[in-house]
């Protein structure tokens, strides 16, 4: 997994309530057998006027000039501002893939879907939950000023805005340590064997019809 | 000390160990394996040259590509050849591995979330998981079941166990009777209404209280199924007689002494007298009307009797923006009847709504009578090939079929709209899945989600219809 410590970069606001993965990478994408190239058709039926199909070139197509991400001031942004209940619906690890490909480093939410939440963790994207109000005000500076970066501060546990003001957040200690140092968890799992097999062996004394069922 | 809640239980039987940070791990009885979310996790597999744990935990299907006419020429003959490498691409992995693997034209083939419980999979007392968000369908049998994403079913591939945190209970008691025409769908729906899509996020929703003992099981299954539509990614519902009569002799289930001593066991799983909640949501059956979607998140839901609900009786600014932009993507007016929302298509099917229950109900409704003129099409697709058979062998296919509804084969087919069914933009279709996102079913698509019986009735009359006036009931 990739390590996340400390970034800097162009917040984009994404202004709509139970935004789902549907939304963030749409079905016909998810026919891929691969976890990358994504990023071309995240938020597809919302920045491109016609429907998207997977292995098109997306560079002739008609963009919605209206979407956030098609404007001109938030071109190259990389931590996505977002609001309450940020991706719920389909548990698709396509959608942390998708922001991923496309350049976000960390999405900030008032709340999140637990899944995608999960999700995002193992792909190297911070998913940060501020309170309702302190997203409220991102909202509003970042649509006052042009080229309004952030700063998101793992280690520290805060959000520092242009302004200097910072925002803590709440973090798992495990999840902390594990993007900090870019942890693959399966390899911190499995030095726990003896316990897994501890339990197997004490499992299926409790309930042998668990075991040799499925075959 | 208080007593323990079902899911208390299940999760203390499961923990491997925990670490002084807060995290868990917890073992995997089962996992489902489908095409769309595993195949990145078999590759990780294979970069890191790991082996799954143990084999004969997993039992894999094709579901969401597969298409759902005629396929006896198999896997060859799917048409989108996007779909058909993801499709070869489990068959592949799943012979390498060694998997059991219900392939496209085995008549065990179906959906996840229908073939898990119809084969004795899906356990009381089991943990169960898969790569698919509806896995809290399984929680039905008093089992701690929810979805996960890619990068952890290669984790539970590698270690039979699964990190994580335990989470906070909710009980949600539905009190009384149902009335008449009132489906485990509807029970759902009103839930999702009342307590909104994130409500339950954080929490293990247990369903208890008079109305839920009385559901069978594919009723329990269809309310564990759309728990995650009220944000939690686990439902719950205690074991009882009904539980155990449906899984006795299912092909995985125990047999002999150890069906006895499973038995034995699995009595324990309700939550005791005295557990302790975090939240309680009490609900009275009898106040609960046939529901209908009529927005762009489950939670836009209101009886068929009322009206589409107007943004400017609201006052959170962010609550009537996303009104506005339903109603605007949905092309519906504020105050406008429900039942005066006209249909294009209908849709039966679905892991929410696909079992055999779901198509009787479905069959009662438009038995002897036809789909309206006005409606382009409309489908039945069972959840598994023996809910197929079943269902032809009661004479239920000739039903639907007289009456002008397609008969399908298995799969996840317009519910999501991998497969080439789907609705076209700007198209309103009664849904027994479990999604109104937008362009879910198909882009532009705008879709209302119902019970069967509502769906059968819609199909005959082109618009929404209270059920319960149709005289069946
Ligand atoms: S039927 Fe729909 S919700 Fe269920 S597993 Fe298939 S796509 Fe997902």
């Amino acid at each position: 997994m990739k390590a996340f410590n400390q970034h800097t970069g162009i917040a984009a606001p994404m202004d709509r309530a139970n935004v789902d993965t549907d939304m963030i990478i749409p079905k016909q994408f998810l026919k891929s057998i691969k976890r990358t190239g994504f990023g071309k058709n995240l938020f597809d039926e919302l920045r491109y006027l016609d429907e998207g199909q997977p292995d098109q070139e997306c560079t002739g197509r008609p963009l919605n000039e209206k979407f956030v991400l098609n404007q001109p001031r938030y071109k190259g942004a990389s931590i996505l501002l977002a609001r309450e209940n940020f991706g719920c619906g389909s548990s698709r690890e396509h959608a942390p893939w998708a922001l991923d490909d496309y350049g976000f480093r960390s999405v900030i939410a008032p709340s999140f879907a637990e899944i995608f939440y999960n999700n995002c963790f193992k792909n190297g994207i911070l998913p940060i939950v501020l309170k309702e109000q302190e997203v409220d005000q991102l909202f509003r500076e970042v649509a006052a000023n042009e080229g309004y970066e952030l700063t998101v501060d793992l280690e520290k546990q805060c959000v520092v805005t242009p302004s200097g003001t910072e925002m803590a957040f709440e973090i798992d200690a495990f999840r902390k340590h594990c993007l900090l140092n870019g942890l693959d968890d399966i390899g911190l799992t499995l030095e726990h064997a003896d316990d897994i097999r501890a339990y197997e062996s004490r499992r299926r004394q409790e309930a042998p019809w668990l075991f040799d069922a499925i075959k | 000390m208080a007593g323990q809640t079902l899911y208390d239980k299940l999760f203390a039987s499961h923990l491997v160990r925990s670490n002084e940070d807060g995290s868990a791990l917890i073992y995997i009885d089962r996992q489902l394996l489908h095409e769309v979310t595993s195949p990145q996790a078999f590759e990780g597999l294979r970069i890191a040259g790991r082996k799954p744990w143990r084999i004969d935990a997993n039992l894999a299907t094709p579901d969401h590509n597969v298409p759902t006419t005629n396929r006896s020429g198999g896997v060859s003959e799917i048409a989108d050849p996007v779909s058909k490498i993801q499709v070869i691409t489990l068959d592949e992995n799943c012979d390498d591995f060694g998997i059991l693997e219900f392939k496209m034209n085995d008549v065990r083939q179906g959906i996840v979330h229908v073939v898990g419980p119809e084969q004795g999979a899906t356990l009381p007392g089991t943990t169960v998981v898969c790569g698919d968000s509806h896995t809290a369908t399984h929680g039905a049998f008093g089992a701690l079941a929810h979805g996960i994403g890619t990068s952890e079913v290669e984790h539970v591939l590698a270690t039979q166990c699964l990190i994580t945190k335990k989470m906070k209970n909710m009980l949600v008691r539905v009190d009384g009777q149902l009335g008449a025409g009132v489906t485990a769908k509807d029970i759902v729906l009103h839930v999702i209404g009342k307590i909104g899509t994130a409500g339950g996020t954080g929490y293990a929703i247990e369903f208890g209280g008079e109305a839920i003992r009385s559901l069978s099981m594919d009723g329990r299954m269809t309310i564990c199924n759309m728990a995650i539509e009220a944000g939690a990614r686990v439902g719950l519902v205690a074991v009882d007689q009904t539980t155990i009569d449906y899984v006795e002799g299912r092909p995985f289930a125990p047999k002999g002494e150890q069906w006895d001593a499973a038995v034995a066991a699995w009595r324990d799983l309700v939550s005791d007298a005295d557990a302790a909640f975090d939240t309680v949501v009490e609900i009275n059956a009898a106040d609960i009307e046939p529901q209908v979607t009529w927005g762009t998140s489950p939670e836009m839901v209101v009886g068929v009797n009322a009206q589409v609900p107007n943004p400017a009786n609201e006052t959170d600014p962010v609550k009537i923006e996303g009104m506005k932009r339903a109603l605007e993507y949905m092309g519906l007016q504020a105050g406008q009847a429900i039942s005066d929302i006209h249909l294009d298509r209908v849709f039966i099917g679905s892991c929410t709504n696909s079992r055999i229950e779901d198509l009787r109900a479905a069959a009662e409704v438009v038995k002897g009578k036809k789909v309206a003129a006005t409606i382009k099409q409309a489908l039945v697709v069972p959840g598994s090939g023996l809910v197929k058979a079943q269902a032809e062998k009661e004479g239920l296919d000739k039903i639907f079929i007289e009456a002008g509804l397609e008969w399908r084969e298995p799969g996840c087919s317009m519910c999501l709209a991998m497969n080439p069914d789907k609705l076209g933009a700007g198209e309103h279709c009664a849904s027994t899945s479990n999604r109104n996102f937008e362009g879910r079913q198909g882009f532009g698509g705008r879709t209302h989600l119902v019970s069967p019986a509502m769906a059968a009735a819609a199909a005959v009359a082109g618009h929404f219809v209270d059920v319960r006036t149709l005289g069946n009931h």
